[in-house]
Order: C-alpha cells, then structure tokens, then sequence
C-alpha cells in the first residue's frame, strides 16, 4: 500500500514535468531554446517514471534495466541537444529578436568550424584583427 | 482508487495530450532543427509510455524495447546533426 502512494507520486510528477516540457516545446520563440528545454525537463520526468516502474516491479533484473536507461538518457540527451544546436547554429538558423548578445559571433572559423579559445583570440581570429586594422 | 485505474484515467491522457503538443511542433517546426527536436521529444515520451504499459500489463520485457528507443533517439540525433552540418559545407 506504502510502495502504491509512492508510484503514484512520483508517475504524477513525472508526467506533470513531461506535459510542462510539451507545453514548452510548443510555445516558446527560438530553436535554441526549446532544445535547452528537452534536455533537462524531459530527462526528469522520464527518470521519474521509470524509477516508479522500479518500484513496481521490485526485481532485480528490472532495477539494473531502469537504471541503466536511466544514466543512458542522462549522458546521451545533453550530448544530443549540444551536437544539434551547434549544427543549428551552423546552418545560421534564425534566432529570437529578442536576444541581445550572441558571445559565439565572430568567435568560429567559418571554414574548419574550430572554436578560438579565449586567450587565442588576439593572435588568430581573422575577424578581430582586420577590424581592428580597419579602425 | 486503485493503480490500475489510475493509468488509465490520469497518467496515459496527461501524456497522450504532450505527444499531440509535440506533434504539433512537428508538423509546424520552420526549420529542420526543430523537427529533428521534436522527433527526438516524441521517442522520449514513448519511452515513457513503454514503462507505463509494462506496468499496466505486468511484463517487464517491455523494458527492452525502452532501451531501444533510446539508442535510436540519440543516434537519430547525432546523424541528423552531422548530416545538417555536411550539407552546409556542400553548399558553400
């Protein structure tokens, strides 16, 4: 009876953190920021439920089958979402008109995709340099 | 009210109304990206179902198939990612 209050608990949360993520990804102005979203809300409500369904079944066979879904989805989502908006940044997809700063402009190369480090930046950035030769 | 009951009538519509939400992004996305995100977000949420399900029904071999779909989200991911960034250098 204890375990059954506890699965309910948690499906809940888990499914309410799902709905919010869903909500999100529909509503919110930018590709960049619905990815942030469903790398860490979804993750959650995921890991939610499949430790109630752990809990259910109490076996030790389900329990390591959860578990590693669980530190599969946590290692691989983050990695996913990143590869994804750096192509999408890439490919020069439109941003919000909202957003102000973009600290990544002017700091890739633009043929070989390479990120100048900071302390990098004087020596190498082609973009910098003619500018500053400019003024 | 019992667990069973509670599937039915509270956890499966919850999600079935994200996977619609999500679907919709889907078919709205302006840019691949966003489809690409989308899909990513329809197999997690039927990861959930999948656990959902194998406790409806008492099997746990359910599971495996879980463990499936997330392989292949993250490898649809990682493709889609790689293939945008190869067209982009073809074009230039």
């Amino acid at each position: 009876m204890m375990s059954e209050i506890l699965i309910m608990i948690m499906m809940t949360l888990g499914s309410l953190f799902i709905l919010s993520t869903a909500v999100a990804v529909l509503t919110k102005p930018d590709v960049y920021m619905r990815i942030n979203i469903t790398t860490k809300t979804a993750t959650l409500g995921l890991g939610l439920i499949l430790l109630s369904a752990a809990i259910y079944f109490q076996d030790y066979s389900v329990t390591t089958r959860v578990v590693s879904i669980i530190l599969f989805i946590f290692l691989t989502a983050p990695i996913g979402g990143h590869m994804l908006m750096r192509s999408a940044y890439f490919t020069k997809t439109e941003k919000w008109k909202g957003m102000k700063i973009d600290d990544l402009d002017g700091q890739y190369d633009p043929i070989t995709k390479e990120l100048y480090s900071e302390d990098r930046k004087e020596g190498i950035s082609p973009k910098t340099s003619e500018e500053n030769e400019n003024q | 009210m019992s667990l069973q009951e509670y599937y039915n009538y509270v956890i499966l519509p919850i999600l079935g109304i994200s996977v619609i939400l999500v679907f919709i992004r889907f078919l709205k996305g302006p840019s691949i990206p966003d489809r690409v995100i989308a899909l990513d977000m329809l197999i997690l949420i039927a990861i959930g179902i999948i656990a959902i399900y194998s406790m409806q029904n008492d099997q746990s071999t359910f599971l495996d198939i879980a463990m499936l779909f997330a392989l292949i989200a993250f490898l649809g991911t990682v493709a889609f990612a790689y293939f945008l960034i190869q067209r982009s250098k073809n074009d230039e």
